[in-house]
């Protein structure tokens, strides 16, 4: 087999890569360019496709359209045995009729490199179950096969390591545990790693870069700040963490400041934070950037203020406060507030305003789903 | 769980009660396989060992036996590799004529024996072929081939298809990805078609009796017999393998339960 | 076993079929092909047989191709009686059969489903007649039965029988040994179905005030339906066709042939192979229409 092995992260490069099935496109004119070396995580719900891109860079679906490039190299048209490419499956796949330790050095044996046994035998000590080989997988619990099917990819030495919502079978707390471990993995190894999830605090938390996916096309990429910050779209300002939006014509617009009119106030965000500038636009704002004042503040440019509204609805969480403030004539509005004593202790049906400064607004490309019909 | 009140004994008694009555015949045929008996195995004449150590006495229950094996031992080989085939087809492709095939599968278990048992023998005689051993083989494999595939398509199902795709993930061509990851998972369940269709085989008289010609089966030599006097070396074989039967699904639980426990204190 | 799977019709995660492709064909085809040929042929051989003419050289056993529709006249008007008998044996003994093993089905499936190991003994014991022939089976029902047998005499003995009574050649032996034939047959499909049922629900419908009585009736019975439609099956069709049981030789007597019975003097006694054919065609012909009547009633197409 001539797999083109070279034992160091590659880069992928994905051109107009189109997927249909009977009756639906999955994947929509794809372009994605990941560098090497880089843990790229590519978030979506599901059904957006994310899975069946994976699976093309796997070689287990062939796109209708497009090429898949790696390391320069094209690998469209090849079978998924014969690209440097593997994968840690969404249930891991581990071969119930072999040991850890056969699992583990299964691609060893069939790229009939030498002393298959040593090398998944390392392997295995990297995820610390060398004492576990001999087990069947099915006498291993979740977290523990979750790391045999990692090592059975990693022994390899793959140009791209795939992930296909690795840590979705697992609870929370070992969730966490093992994403701190792959990160950790990845940065030793320094493998290319591409990483299917839904989860988007998984993925904020791992990833260099992070491509937001939604009916088969990529809304947004980039850094996890970036695109927390200043999500371009409805869908990721929604899909990654939470965001009080207000949709409105826009009554003003200068190099500074862009405002609109929303149901009678006046909204503000930066210029240079707005995707557009004209006509009906969103500007939204994240809840944890709002805050509640008991008493009107002063009137200020540089603060969005609305109110009076009362509070319909409080949420302890742990580490902060969600109040659902619901101002008459204007709509509801989702204020996050830390439980660090600073704020004021609100109760219910409490009458407060709510502000934010206006560089934390942000203004969006396009308008929620649904936004257009109304009005 | 109901707390069915009468279910409590009466139940219990009763399924005690049906399976001493599904006993009978066997611990008949079993005790009458000691009888010390001169002609006709009819009348209780006293024990003896004789016929389980010499049941080539009887040549005719011998070969019949023998021809019994070959013929099942040709069935089941057979069978279970078409059978296998289509199971995997069936579950794991789309194609056209699905639901045709599915008839056709459907069909033999849905017909009587002596249906296909004189259909058979009609297109042999319109044929011109000889009945014989190759006939019987023939038609053994026809009647067997759509348990096989029931029963190894439930086995497919349960197959996650993930791991096939693990294997060509990992460097397996197709090829090397069936006889590594698939077949050894499907082995069970082929084994257990296999045991099906050899139990089937060696059972059959109806479809045997029509295509078989001159040749004796142990179930037609069984038959034939019945008119004058079944002789206990009948019994004999019929015993042994119950036993042997009985001993090996015995084992295979034996087995099970064994590995089952040992699941439980991993 | 077979019976169990197909029984379980529905595997426990429906795949969808996802390749597509030549090897399908390379699978599928040695396989249906020789279905084809040495099953579906052999029934177009049998029709064609059925139509056949005596041969104009007169020897018997030969028959020149035809279209002799009076075939089927002659095989209905000489055997109406077999072919009653036959269809009213079967749907007797499946009834028994059901009556019998519905209760040991559940008993195994449900009661003693946190008993692995007597679940296990249960069900050899249910499979157990079937490594034995069922000739020496129903052989051994007849040295049971005969005139001279223990339990003829104790029947005479306490005034049940009359001194001239018997069993063997009666309609009862005949179903009776039907009956007792295909016990397994019905309780390994029932079993397999009443196995997967979720315990879950039967406490759900005692929950929601059923009484026992009441939540068997509208939660068990049911649910278990498809096994009991494939035990049916499983039964009613092998009698429909068999000569073993209520042949001479065996529990039958003068008056208990069958069709099979019938089908088997003709084509392999007496050379009438038209008149066999004939009978065949007309007892496929109903079991088909019957079993698609049936199958299509009770909701379950997808029974392989």
């Amino acid at each position: 087999m001539a797999i083109d092995f070279v034992a160091r992260g590659q880069d992928l490069e994905l051109k107009g890569i189109r997927k249909e099935f009977p009756g639906f496109v999955a994947v929509d004119n794809l372009d994605l360019h990941i560098p090497a070396g880089e843990f790229f995580a590519l978030l979506g719900p599901s059904g957006c496709g994310k899975t069946t891109t994976l699976r093309m860079i796997a070689g287990l679906e062939s796109p209708t359209a497009g090429k898949i490039l790696l390391g320069g190299k094209d690998v469209t048209d090849m079978k998924p045995h014969e690209r440097p490419v593997n994968t840690v499956f969404q249930n891991y796949a581990l071969f119930p009729h072999m040991s850890v330790l056969e699992n583990v050095a299964f691609g060893i044996r069939r790229r009939k490199l030498d002393e298959p046994l040593t090398k998944a035998q390392q392997a295995l000590a990297m995820v610390e179950l060398e004492h576990l080989a001999q087990r069947k997988p099915q006498q291993l619990s979740g977290g523990q096969q979750q790391r045999v099917a990692l090592a059975r990819a990693l022994v390899n030495r793959p140009s791209l390591l795939l992930l296909d919502e690795p840590l979705g079978a697992l609870d929370l707390k070992l969730r966490r545990q093992m994403q701190i471990e792959l990160k950790a993995i990845q940065m030793e190894v320094g493998l290319t790693f591409l990483h299917v999830t839904h989860d988007q605090e998984e993925a904020m938390d791992m990833a260099d870069t992070v491509a937001v996916m939604n009916q088969g096309h990529i809304e947004q990429m980039g850094a996890p700040e970036a695109l927390y910050d200043r999500p371009k779209t409805a869908f990721v300002a929604k899909f990654l963490g939470q965001s009080n939006i207000f949709i409105g014509k826009v009554t003003e617009s200068n190099a500074e400041t862009t405002s609109i009119d929303f149901n009678g106030k006046k909204i503000t965000g930066l210029t240079k934070r707005s995707e557009k500038t004209s006509g009906k636009i969103a500007i939204g704002v994240r809840p944890e950037k709002t805050h509640f004042h008991e008493t009107e503040p002063k009137a200020d440019p540089a603060l969005n203020i609305l109110g009076p509204g009362e509070i319909t609805d409080i949420r302890f969480t742990g580490v902060s406060n969600q109040y659902q403030i619901d101002i008459p004539g204007v709509g509801e509005i989702t204020v996050f507030a830390q439980n660090v004593g600073r704020s004021p202790v609100v109760e219910l049906g409490a009458k407060v305003f709510v502000s934010w400064k206006v560089e934390h607004s942000f203004g969006l490309a396009d308008l929620p789903n649904g936004a257009e019909e109304t009005d | 769980m109901t707390r069915f009140s009468l279910g409590k004994y009466l139940l219990p008694t009763y399924v005690f009660l049906t399976f001493l009555f599904l006993m009978i015949p066997i611990g008949y045929t079993f005790v009458f396989s000691f009888n010390d008996s001169i002609k006709s195995n009819i009348i209780w004449r006293g024990f003896t060992i004789d016929n389980w150590l010499n049941v080539c006495d009887q040549a005719d229950v011998c070969s019949a036996f023998g021809n019994s094996i070959v013929v099942a031992v040709s069935a089941t080989l057979v069978s279970t590799v078409l059978g296998t085939m289509i199971a995997i087809a069936l579950v794991r492709y789309r194609f056209k004529f699905r639901s045709a095939t599915n008839l056709l599968l459907f069909l033999p278990l849905a017909t009587p024996e002596v249906v296909m048992g004189a259909g058979l023998a009609a297109q042999f005689l319109d044929f011109g072929w000889q009945k014989g051993l190759t006939t019987v083989i023939i038609a053994h494999v026809m009647f067997t081939l759509s348990f096989v595939v029931v029963t190894v398509k439930a086995r497919v199902a349960t197959l996650d298809p993930a791991l096939e795709e693990a294997g060509r993930d990992l460097y397996a061509s197709p090829m090397v990805v069936f006889w590594k990851v698939t077949f050894p998972l499907l082995l069970p369940g082929i084994l257990s078609a296999a045991m099906l269709a050899f139990a089937l085989s060696f059972d059959d008289f109806i479809i045997t009796q029509f295509n078989s010609g001159a040749v004796d089966t142990f179930p037609k030599f069984v038959y034939t017999a019945a008119a004058r006097g079944i002789p206990p070396e009948a019994n004999v074989v019929g015993s042994a393998v119950f036993l042997i039967a009985m001993t090996i699904v015995i084992a295979v639980q034996v087995r099970a339960s064994i590995k089952r426990k040992k699941m439980l204190t991993r | 076993m077979a019976f169990v799977a197909f029984g379980s019709q529905a595997p426990a995660q429906e795949q969808k079929p996802t390749k597509t492709g030549r090897v399908a064909l390379i699978l599928l085809l040695p396989g249906l092909f020789y279905l084809a040929l040495f099953f579906i042929t052999p029934l177009i051989s049998l029709i064609i047989t059925s139509l056949k003419q005596a041969s104009a050289s007169g020897v018997i056993g030969r028959y020149d191709y035809g279209f002799e529709l009076g075939n089927y006249a002659y095989a209905v008007s000489q055997y109406a009686p077999q072919i009653f008998r036959s269809f009213s044996f079967a749907l007797l003994a499946t009834i028994i059969a059901l009556a019998i093993s519905y209760p040991i089905a559940y008993f195994i499936g449900v009661k003693a489903r946190d008993k692995p190991l007597l679940q296990g003994i249960l069900l050899t014991l249910v499979v157990a007649p079937f490594f034995i022939s069922f000739l020496l089976r129903t052989f051994a029902w007849k040295q049971i039965f005969s005139n001279d047998s223990f339990i003829v005499n104790l029947l005479k003995n306490i005034g049940v029988f009359g001194a001239d009574s018997y069993i063997i050649g009666t309609n009862f032996a005949v179903v009776f040994g039907l009956v007792y034939n295909f016990i397994p047959f019905m309780t390994l499909p029932i079993y397999a179905n009443l196995d997967r049922l979720d315990i879950r629900l039967l406490e759900a419908g005692s929950d929601l005030y059923a009484s026992p009585a009441k939540t068997f009736q509208k939660v068990t019975l049911p649910l278990s339906l498809p096994g009991v439609i494939s035990g049916t099956l499983l039964t009613f069709i092998p009698i429909s066709g068999d000569y073993v049981v209520a042949s001479r030789d065996f529990l039958g007597g003068p008056d208990t042939a069958m069709i099979g019975n019938v089908v088997e003097a003709n084509f392999l006694r007496i050379q009438d192979y038209p008149t066999a054919s004939a009978l065949s065609v007309m007892l496929m012909a109903t079991i088909v229409l019957l079993v698609s009547a049936y199958v299509k009633r009770s909701g379950t197409e997808d029974l392989l």
